[in-house]
């Protein structure tokens, strides 16, 4: 028996759709979930204080310090690393091997998973350079591990700038690089400010990484060769080894609360660039 | 003078630009200067088919552990690449474009959650619900390949409705010209014009699953062994590295590094069959 296609249209766009809404319920479970556990425990005593007793009591004070100074240190890195690829992909080439070559690079460094560069960095920067477990292997390490993020969302946003803008910059007597550093640049930047946002997010969520480079010790760092402990890495040990599920979901929920906040305004300047290019 | 300084720009551009590469490459030499010596001393035959990993006795097989990783991964890309498909395909034809603009960034969202917090809400919802009603111990091959599923979601939504995006609506019309209905238009031409996008994001997905370490530490179990059902415990690849490699020196040591040159290979031959699936539909 042959089922019309009018029938078959409808139940294909039934299971579609539920598929859609439970990967959307996964989504708000998720998020639900960790902040009507975690959130409770959440007050300003905890976010101040530094963890007491390996962190079964106490807060994660330290833990936030080490969350921002990681990732900014990575990005202070990796910023002009991959805007200025970027600039070289699309100011100073064609089209060659050359760029070819420099594009699967970048897709294959893309892929690679974090616990790689965490063995990376551990050989690397930890030993070989003597770095040990610190703050500047740990940046160095996230810096490599987000530059292609950095270089795609910055040459997309290079791309964007209409051509017309480097034609009069040219024409006006301005040489390549300083159309490119008055013109170009300040033109695109929203877009690398949402690179710059989804780098900061995977910094700020990731662990495996970061615990064989920058370490575990729970204390405020006084130098860039001081070892610290990151959010993830603090919930992951606390979760882990069951030491207090209460600070765990504390920590989950600030954890997921900083990476919305990064993850949203990274959308929002897409979406103001995209908004600005369409006039 | 002015010249000269622009020369300079481009040189320095350049530098610049080969820095992802050269990462790239350090990453490889290094990785494989711990681990490839290990291999060819140990016997690389011996390495990869035993199943016995006992550092204690200088046993490193890691059999185990890659059929661990394929079971996991398969599980994962079972759940997860459905799913994932179906998602893209509703949101791009049969949702209205305003809508689509807000749910596309939420799925993405889920793409930001740092995988730690997967796995804690797998180790604390669902393995207890997988222990009480299907038995077993509740951290098993089932229980990383549900986590592991929806953590690919958001790449094999967010690439595969850029890949049916870019089909143009001439296609889509000509279809519905021709009597088809939307679904008839969908599965028989925007699919198939939009295949190798699709085919690309599952196996970008399949990278992710693999290479992903925390979330699978907190809900696989991590015994070394060969898995015989779903609901047996499991260590992958990656788990074995971030577990033992804090404790490891010597020989021991060379041979997670070995482990990871495994790991690295097999995501490199995965990135290398996504990319050539993108450039297949980048060339016609």
């Amino acid at each position: 028996m042959r089922i019309p296609p009018r029938h078959t249209q409808t139940i294909a766009v039934g299971l579609l759709g539920a598929a859609t809404l439970l990967t959307l319920a996964v989504l708000v479970f998720i998020i639900a979930f960790v902040l009507e556990k975690g959130l409770p425990v959440v007050t300003w005593t905890f976010l101040s204080s530094a963890p007491e007793d390996m962190g079964r009591a106490g807060g994660i004070f330290p833990m936030i310090v080490g969350s921002l100074l990681l990732p900014l240190l990575a990005l202070a890195l990796a910023l002009p690393l991959g805007v200025g690829s970027a600039v070289y992909l699309c100011e100073y080439t064609r089209e060659t091997r050359l760029t070819r070559v420099i594009r699967f690079g970048t897709d294959c460094l893309a892929g690679i998973p974090s616990i790689i560069f965490g063995l990376f960095g551990l050989v690397f920067f930890v030993e070989i350079l003597h770095m040990g477990w610190s703050l500047l292997a740990g940046g160095l390490t996230l810096a490599i591990m987000i530059l292609p993020t950095i270089i795609r969302t910055s040459e997309e946003a290079l791309r964007s700038v209409p051509n017309a803008y480097r034609e009069v910059s040219c024409s006006m007597g301005a040489t390549r690089w300083e159309t490119v550093r008055r013109v170009v640049l300040p033109n695109a930047l929203p877009g690398i400010v949402t690179g710059v946002m989804l780098g900061l997010g995977r910094c700020i969520s990731e662990t495996a990484a970061v615990i064989f480079t920058a370490g575990t010790v729970a204390q405020m760092p006084t130098s860039a060769f001081d070892s610290v402990r990151t959010m993830a890495v603090h919930f992951y040990i606390l979760a882990r080894e069951g030491l207090s599920t209460e600070n765990a979901y504390g920590t989950a929920a600030v954890l997921v609360l900083a990476v919305l906040l990064v993850n949203l305004t990274a959308y929002w300047s897409m979406h103001a660039f995209i908004r600005r290019r369409a006039r | 003078m002015r010249f000269s300084a622009d020369k300079t720009a481009q040189y320095v551009f350049l530098a610049i630009a080969c820095s992802a590469i050269a990462s790239l490459l350090l990453i490889a030499v290094f990785i494989c200067k711990e681990g490839f010596p290990f291999i060819l001393q140990y016997g690389p035959w011996r390495f990869l088919t035993s199943a016995d990993w006992q550092p204690q006795e200088n046993t490193y097989g890691v059999a185990a552990m890659i059929v661990a990783s394929l079971c996991v991964t398969a599980g994962a890309m079972l759940i997860g690449a459905p799913l994932g498909v179906a998602g893209a395909i509703f949101l791009s034809e049969f949702v209205p474009k305003p809508v689509m603009r807000v749910i596309k960034p939420a799925i993405e969202l889920l793409a930001g959650i740092p995988s730690v917090v997967y796995g804690f809400i797998g180790m604390m919802v669902l393995a207890p619900l997988i222990r009480n009603h299907l038995g077993g111990p509740g951290l098993c091959v089932l229980t990383a390949a549900m986590i592991l599923g929806i953590m690919v979601l958001p790449t094999i939504i967010s690439i595969s409705v850029d890949a049916i995006g870019a089909v143009p609506n001439s296609y889509r019309e000509g279809a519905l010209a021709l009597g088809a209905t939307r679904w008839q238009a969908v599965r028989m031409v925007v699919l198939k014009a939009a295949r190798s996008g699709i085919i690309a994001s599952i196996i970008l997905g399949m990278g992710r699953a693999v290479g992903e370490t925390m979330a699978v530490i907190m809900v696989a179990g991590n015994t070394i062994r060969m898995p015989h059902s779903v609901l047996d415990p499991v260590r992958t690849l990656t788990a074995n590295i971030a577990i033992e490699m804090s404790a490891a020196t010597g020989l021991h040591r060379q041979a997670l590094f070995a482990t990871g040159v495994v790991l690295f290979v097999v995501i490199m031959i995965l990135n290398s069959l996504a990319m050539a699936a993108m450039n297949r539909k980048g060339g016609r």
